[in-house]
C-alpha cells in the first residue's frame, strides 16, 4: 500500500439537493502507482469531475477511505489540504487558467510562491526548466494573450509540472484544443510520463484521447464499470506525423 | 507563506488593473489631501491669533479689580475703585521679575481740532506703557515721567485720530488739540497697529500722563487697570505669581479670602482665544474626515468588484496550494497598498493645496507633521478595515465553485 500514489477505497460522495441525496461516487475503489498513465472516462454526470475533485484535494470524500501518497486526506483540513495540493499535485485545466496580463514565466512560477521554502533564485530556475520541458524557452515572457491556445496549454503544462508534483490532473485538457494541438498536448504529457515517469491521471470523455494512456477507468452513475490496461497504446508522436498538414492537403490535387 | 510574496502578488495585481487601482486611490486622495489642507487652515488661523496677541505684548500682565457686591449692589469692573497709587508704588517696589508697571484709566469724549471733531477714548498712563504695549512713535517724542509728576497737558495720538483730525495731513505734532474742552498739546504720534483679532482699532487712542487724566479730566483718583510687563517672556508666569503677592499683601487680603483684583496674563488670553479655532480646525477636521470615509468605502466596493470579477483567479490560486488565509492577505495587502499609494500622493496634494491657499488666498496655513502622520495612519487603518470583508469573501470561497465560475 505504501508504494501506491493514491489508494481508494469504498469511496463515497454525496451531495444534498434539497430533500433528495445525490450519490456522485458510490463506492468506488482502485489504486494508482507510480508512472501510470490513466485516462478517467465517463459521460456527463457520471461522477467522473468528482472524482477529479477528490483526488485533487478540492473536495473530501462522505465516506470511504483515499490515501495520497500515504497520507489520509479524510482527516486534513482545508489548509492542510492546500499545501499538500501545492506540493504534491499538479493541475491542468480545460481553459488553461493562466493569470491574464502576465508573463508565461510569472505564471509558471504561481504555485512556488505559495511555498515558503522556495527561494526566489530557485523558482525562477525551476520555471525556467519547466517551460524547456515543454518547449516553450523562447516564449518566457510572453503574455497569454500573446500565445496560441496549444501554447497556453503547455504554459499551464509546464506550471503544473513546476513543483515536481507526485501525480498530475488533468481535467479535459484537450477540450478547447483542435485534433492536431491536442495530439501535440497528448505527445508532450506522454513524453513527461515515459521519459520523465511522471505519473498522470487524464480526465477525458473522448474515446480517442484515452487510446494514448496505458489504463482507462470508466465511470457512469458513480460507479466504476470498467477498469483495464490498454494492450494498444497509440503513440501521439507516431499519429501526429502520419497526419497530413494542411499544407499539404491544399497542395495536393485529387 | 512569506510576505515578500505576499506583497509581490498583491503588487502584481495592482499593477494588472492600473486605472482602476488609480480611480480607487482618487477617493483616498483627494480625502487626505482634504484632512491637511483643512487642519493647516484650522491650524494657520489659530497661529495668526496666537501671533497678534503676542504682538500686543506677550509678557503683559494685566491687573483688574473684580467685581464685587457692596452693600447689596453689584458694581461692575470699572467702576471698583480698588486700584490706587499705592499698589503702583508697591510694585515698582524691588520687583524680580516685572520691568515695568503703568496704572491705566480711560475716558471717552468728543476730541476737537478746529472744524474737525471725532469721539474717541483718552486713556491715561504711564510712559513705560509704551514699552509694555510694543509701542512706538512714528514722529515726535514720548511723554516722560515729569510731564506725569506735573500733570502735563500733552498727549500721543494714534493714526486714527490723525486721520480724522488732520485730514490735510499736516504735520500734527505741537498742535493743539481739545479734549471735552481742555486743550492737549501733541508731542508724539503713534506708530500704527492696525486693528487686532477682535476687531478693534488699536490706533483711535490718546494716551495723556495718567494724572493729567485723572486731574483734569475724570476727577478721580483710582485706575481702572494696572499694565505690568515681565523682564521677557519666560517669567511671565512668575511674574504673574509676584504681582498677585504683591497685590494680596497692598490690598491686605487676608488667607481664605476672595481677591479684589484678578491678573491675567496675554499666555490665558491666547489659550482662550485659540480654543474657538480649535474648534474650527475640528470642525473642519470632521468634514475632510468624512471624504476619507467615502474614499474608504470606495476602497470596499472595488475590492468586492474585484473579488468577484476574479474568482476564477482565486479558484486557481487555491489549487495551486494557496491556503485560505494566503488569499486573505493577499486581497488585504492589495487595498492597504491602494490606500497607502493614495495615502502618499494625498500628502503631496494637500501640501501643494495648502501652499496655493497661501499664494493665492492670503489666507494663513500651517501643515503639522501630527495632521500627516494622522491622516496617514487613518489610511492604513482605512485599508485594513474596508479591504477585510471583501478579503474575508474572496479567502472563504469554495475552490471547486470559484473554478467553474464563469
Amino acid at each position: 500500500m505504501s508504494t501506491d500514489i493514491v489508494a481508494i477505497k469504498n469511496l463515497k460522495r454525496t451531495f444534498k439537493m434539497g430533500d433528495e441525496t445525490v450519490k456522485a461516487l458510490d463506492d468506488v475503489s482502485f489504486t494508482i502507482q507510480p508512472g501510470e498513465f490513466i485516462t478517467i472516462m465517463g459521460s456527463s454526470g457520471s461522477g467522473k469531475t468528482t472524482l477529479l475533485n477528490i483526488l485533487g484535494c478540492l473536495d473530501r470524500p462522505t465516506a470511504g477511505e483515499y490515501f495520497l501518497d500515504g497520507i489520509n486526506i479524510s482527516n486534513l483540513s482545508k489548509t492542510e489540504l492546500a499545501g499538500l495540493r501545492n506540493k504534491k499535485l499538479g493541475f491542468i485545466f480545460q481553459s488553461y487558467n493562466l493569470l491574464p496580463r502576465t508573463s508565461a514565466i510569472e505564471n509558471v512560477e504561481l504555485p512556488l510562491l505559495y511555498n515558503p521554502a522556495v527561494t526566489s533564485k530557485q523558482r525562477r530556475e525551476k520555471a525556467m526548466a519547466a517551460l524547456e520541458a515543454v518547449n516553450l524557452s523562447d516564449r518566457i515572457h510572453h503574455l497569454p494573450s500573446q500565445l496560441s491556445g496549444g501554447q497556453q496549454q503547455r504554459v499551464a503544462i509546464a506550471r503544473a509540472l513546476v513543483n515536481d508534483p507526485v501525480m498530475i490532473l488533468a481535467d479535459e485538457a484537450t477540450g478547447n484544443l483542435d485534433t492536431r494541438t491536442s495530439f501535440g498536448i497528448m505527445m508532450l504529457i506522454q513524453e513527461l510520463n515515459e521519459v520523465h515517469g511522471k505519473t498522470i491521471v487524464f480526465v477525458t470523455h473522448e474515446l480517442d484521447i484515452a487510446t494514448f494512456s496505458k489504463r482507462t477507468i470508466l465511470l457512469r452513475d458513480g460507479r466504476i464499470i470498467k477498469d483495464e490496461v490498454n494492450d494498444h497504446v497509440r503513440n501521439a508522436k507516431e499519429v501526429l506525423e502520419s497526419m497530413p498538414v494542411i499544407a499539404e492537403l491544399l497542395t495536393t490535387k485529387p | 507563506m512569506k510576505f515578500t510574496n505576499l506583497l509581490r502578488i498583491a503588487w502584481k495585481a495592482i499593477k494588472r488593473n492600473k486605472m482602476r487601482a488609480f480611480l480607487t486611490m482618487l477617493g483616498i486622495i483627494i480625502g487626505v489631501a482634504a484632512v491637511i489642507c483643512m487642519i493647516a487652515i484650522g491650524q494657520g488661523s489659530k497661529q495668526s491669533i496666537q501671533s497678534q496677541i503676542t504682538a500686543m505684548g506677550s509678557n503683559m500682565i494685566t491687573i483688574r479689580p473684580n467685581s464685587n457686591v457692596m452693600g447689596g449692589a453689584r458694581m461692575d469692573n470699572s467702576s471698583v475703585q480698588s486700584l490706587t497709587e499705592d499698589d503702583v508704588t508697591a510694585l515698582l517696589k524691588q520687583p524680580e521679575y516685572i520691568n515695568a508697571v503703568s496704572p491705566s484709566v480711560s475716558s471717552r469724549g468728543q476730541v476737537i481740532n478746529g472744524p474737525y471733531n471725532w469721539s474717541t477714548t483718552m486713556q491715561g498712563v504711564f510712559p513705560e506703557y509704551l514699552s509694555i504695549r510694543n509701542w512706538g512713535l512714528r514722529d515726535g517724542v514720548a511723554f516722560t515721567s515729569q510731564d506725569v509728576k506735573a500733570a502735563a497737558k500733552v498727549c500721543l495720538v494714534g493714526q486714527t485720530i490723525i486721520n480724522n483730525l488732520f485730514p490735510n495731513a499736516e504735520d500734527a505734532v505741537g498742535k493743539t488739540i481739545r479734549f471735552k474742552n481742555i486743550p492737549f498739546k501733541i508731542i508724539g504720534i503713534l506708530v500704527k497697529k492696525g486693528e487686532n483679532t477682535f476687531g478693534q482699532d488699536q490706533d483711535d487712542v490718546i494716551l495723556t500722563p495718567v494724572t493729567t487724566l485723572q486731574k483734569r479730566v475724570t476727577a478721580t483718583n483710582f485706575y481702572q487697570n494696572i499694565f505690568a510687563s515681565a523682564i521677557d517672556e519666560n517669567s511671565t508666569e512668575k511674574a504673574a505669581a509676584e504681582v498677585e503677592q504683591i497685590m494680596k499683601a497692598s490690598h491686605r487680603i487676608q488667607k481664605g479670602m476672595d481677591n479684589d483684583f484678578s491678573v491675567r496674563t496675554q499666555a490665558e488670553l491666547i489659550s482662550t482665544f485659540t480654543a474657538t479655532s480649535s474648534i474650527l480646525t475640528i470642525l473642519l477636521a470632521v468634514i475632510a474626515g468624512i471624504s476619507l470615509l467615502v474614499g474608504g468605502i470606495g476602497i470596499m466596493n472595488i475590492m468586492y468588484v474585484s473579488v468577484t470579477e476574479r474568482t476564477k483567479e482565486i479558484g486557481l490560486r487555491m489549487s495551486l496550494g494557496a491556503r485560505g488565509v494566503d488569499i486573505l492577505m493577499q486581497f488585504l495587502i492589495e487595498a492597504i497598498l491602494i490606500s497607502i499609494t493614495g495615502g502618499l500622493i494625498g500628502v503631496v496634494f494637500g501640501i501643494t493645496a495648502t501652499k496655493l491657499v497661501t499664494m493665492f488666498l492670503q489666507w494663513p496655513t500651517l501643515v503639522t507633521q501630527s495632521s500627516v502622520v494622522l491622516s496617514f495612519l487613518v489610511c492604513f487603518v482605512t485599508g485594513v478595515f474596508f479591504g477585510y470583508y471583501p478579503a474575508l469573501k474572496a479567502s472563504r470561497l469554495d475552490p471547486i465553485e470559484a473554478l467553474h465560475y464563469e
